[in-house]
């Protein structure tokens, strides 16, 4: 490591850059930017996904129904009872941290594919509850007029490039929490119960409050996604909440890699240009898109980012650690950049 | 002083007794070894003390506190750390890896301080990894830190599971055949190395098959058979028990190479 530009950084300097960078080249084309935009709040929720499925191990199917129950809660308190987006927003967030909370103290019993059904049930159950509800949800006429975040200062997001930056803001927050977490304590934590509970317990980790608490942090990120798919889409139905948006969620973070730091939005973007790319198939995209899929998973079974980590991994184990801020240590210590950068980003 | 106290220690599953009404003390500083026939119930009793099984029945007391039941992840708090029979890792981490996820105890930084990276968090970050390599060094594989779990030798993997639990600052380290499916010369090496442990100052507990390396090592053994104890003491008394001579010695001095 001569100079200090991992293959990593230089991967997520670049993706960062055509996130930056798009908008202006689509000047015009405001449908390929809310496609962008949409895709943006669909990835924020895969970080929450990512949280519970790519580093704890827990796969839940809830997921979908946690960013419906963000996207209804700002969709509905913007409309029906005119509140301002960000206070909804708000309330949208915490709001699924809290119902993910009590839902994990329940689904949280049950383990593995148990878990996985579970959940899957709770998922249906919000689907139903949000598609049937008519008095407060409308049902099936869903909910229209969704406000646009109020403006803050000379920024109005109802120009849909700036609803594109605002998106991406908290899609770069969500990447840097799972850089954060993923790099500390406790993302051992969370990994060290991805590969074992038995031995994870035996360590000292209290695997059921942790287990709790990522399942809780990964419904924030549904919740907020969602509540920004809300105000970005302005109209919304039933099918934001969907157990099919689940699984699509699944598709995405299979694709981007598990439990990595960039995967959810390299994952998210990646499927969804495929999906529009291949359009015209309509139906019968998925004739085409399935396969592919099949094929990264088959090649690259720790999705795209994964694979390219591990290569570039490979490439740098033997390297010399000369780190920068920990020159001071003794030199058979690691500096602890190239431990953490290894299955970092 | 004794630091670990088992009084009337049960653990009964359906209807067999697999330990009953034990006894034992283990004294700080020392090597307490406990010995016995397969399926005489020293796993059952590790699994008892370090909180992987309730008890039907007895009391543990680790440092005059009771600790009887506890969940593993406040008996480690408390200062309790095991290492498993058949080696336990998390294989597709590094070495290194495997050894800080033994700090996530002594952690007390939360997800905002890492977010945040607050001076605490750095300061434990930097310090978790110090006692990480303090550890290698002292299991004398800190050559391998970077290596993945899973491919580095059996031998060495053994040392990481000793590395792991004192990563977590353990006062009584609980090894679980520590020495299981190693050469003779490696089993020396790992005797030498439970000795420089206790000369550190953490007290072992000992579950082994080789009756020449418990002999040698420990100061007080506790014989178990059928989950009861048939006898205790030091080694020399142990030895020439006529019990365990019939109860285990006497069974045929090829079981003492067999692993459990």
């Amino acid at each position: 490591m001569t100079t200090n530009v991992s293959p990593q950084r230089l991967g997520t300097l670049l993706v960062a850059l055509a996130l930056l960078l798009a908008p202006l080249a689509l000047t015009g084309q405001d449908y390929v930017l809310r496609v962008l935009t949409v895709g943006a709040t669909y990835a924020i929720a895969v970080y929450g996904m990512n949280m519970i499925l790519g580093l704890t191990g827990q796969l839940s199917l809830a997921h979908g129904g946690f960013f419906g129950i963000g996207v209804y809660l700002v969709g509905l308190l913007t409309t029906d009872y005119d509140w301002a987006f960000w206070p909804a927003l708000l309330v949208a967030v915490v709001g699924t941290t809290v119902v993910g909370y009590v839902a994990g103290v329940v689904a949280l019993r049950t383990r593995e594919e148990y878990f996985a059904i579970f959940t899957m049930a709770m998922g249906f159950i919000i689907f139903l509850v949000i598609s049937r509800w008519e008095s407060v949800t409308h049902a099936h006429s869903g909910v229209s007029g969704v406000k646009y975040p109020e403006s803050l200062g000379l920024l109005d997001f109802s120009d849909p490039m700036l609803m594109y930056y605002l998106v991406l803001l908290f899609l770069l927050g969500a990447g840097y929490v799972t850089y954060a977490v993923r790099r500390s304590g406790v993302g051992r934590t969370l990994i060290a119960i991805r590969t074992s509970e038995d031995l994870a317990r035996s360590v000292g980790v209290n695997v059921g409050l942790n287990k709790q608490l990522a399942f809780a942090a990964s419904s924030t990120f549904a919740g907020l996604g969602g509540g920004l798919f809300a105000a970005v889409q302005g109209f919304v139905g039933p099918s934001a909440a969907s157990v099919d948006l689940t699984f699509e969620m699944l598709m995405f973070i299979l694709v981007g890699g598990m439990g990595t730091v960039m995967g959810p939005v390299v994952g998210t973007f990646l499927v969804l240009f495929l999906f529009e790319f291949f359009q015209d198939f309509e139906a019968y995209r998925f004739i085409v898109v399935g396969p592919i899929i099949v094929a990264l998973v088959i090649f690259a079974p720790r999705g795209i980012v994964g694979y390219l980590n591990a290569f570039a991994g490979h490439r740098r184990s033997r390297g010399p650690a000369g780190g920068n801020e920990t020159g001071n240590r003794s030199e058979n210590r690691v500096p602890d950049t190239t431990t953490e950068a290894k299955e970092t980003l | 002083m004794t630091l670990l106290e088992v009084r009337g220690l049960g653990k009964h599953f359906a209807g067999l007794h697999a330990v009953d009404d034990v006894d034992l003390d283990i004294s700080a500083g020392e090597i307490t070894a406990i010995i016995g026939p397969n399926g005489a119930g020293k796993s059952t009793l590790f699994n008892l003390l370090a909180g992987f099984y309730r008890p039907t029945s007895g009391t543990v007391r680790f440092k005059d506190r009771d600790v009887t039941g506890m969940s593993p992840h406040r008996t480690v708090a408390h200062g309790i750390a095991r290492t498993f029979q058949t080696t336990n890792l998390f294989e597709d981490a590094t070495v290194l890896e495997n050894v800080l996820s033994g700090r996530i105890v002594r952690s007390h930084s939360t997800v905002f301080d890492a977010v945040l990276r607050s001076p605490r968090h750095r300061r434990e970050e930097r310090r978790n990894l110090d006692r990480a390599m303090d550890a290698l060094e002292f299991t004398a594989i800190a050559d391998y830190r970077d290596e993945i779990a899973s491919r580095v030798p059996q031998e060495v993997q053994k040392r990481v599971s000793i590395a792991l639990a004192l990563a977590t600052d353990p006062e009584l380290l609980l090894l679980d055949e520590p020495a299981a499916g190693l050469t003779e010369e490696e089993t020396g090496g790992f005797a030498q190395l439970i000795r420089s442990i206790v000369a550190s100052g953490v007290t072992v507990g000992l579950v082994e098959h080789r009756m020449s390396m418990v002999m040698s090592l420990a100061d007080h053994i506790l014989v178990l058979d059928h989950g009861k104890e048939i006898a205790s003491g030091t080694p020399e008394t142990v030895r020439t028990d006529p019990q365990v001579i019939e109860a285990y010695l006497g069974a045929g001095h090829h079981e003492q190479e067999g692993t459990g």
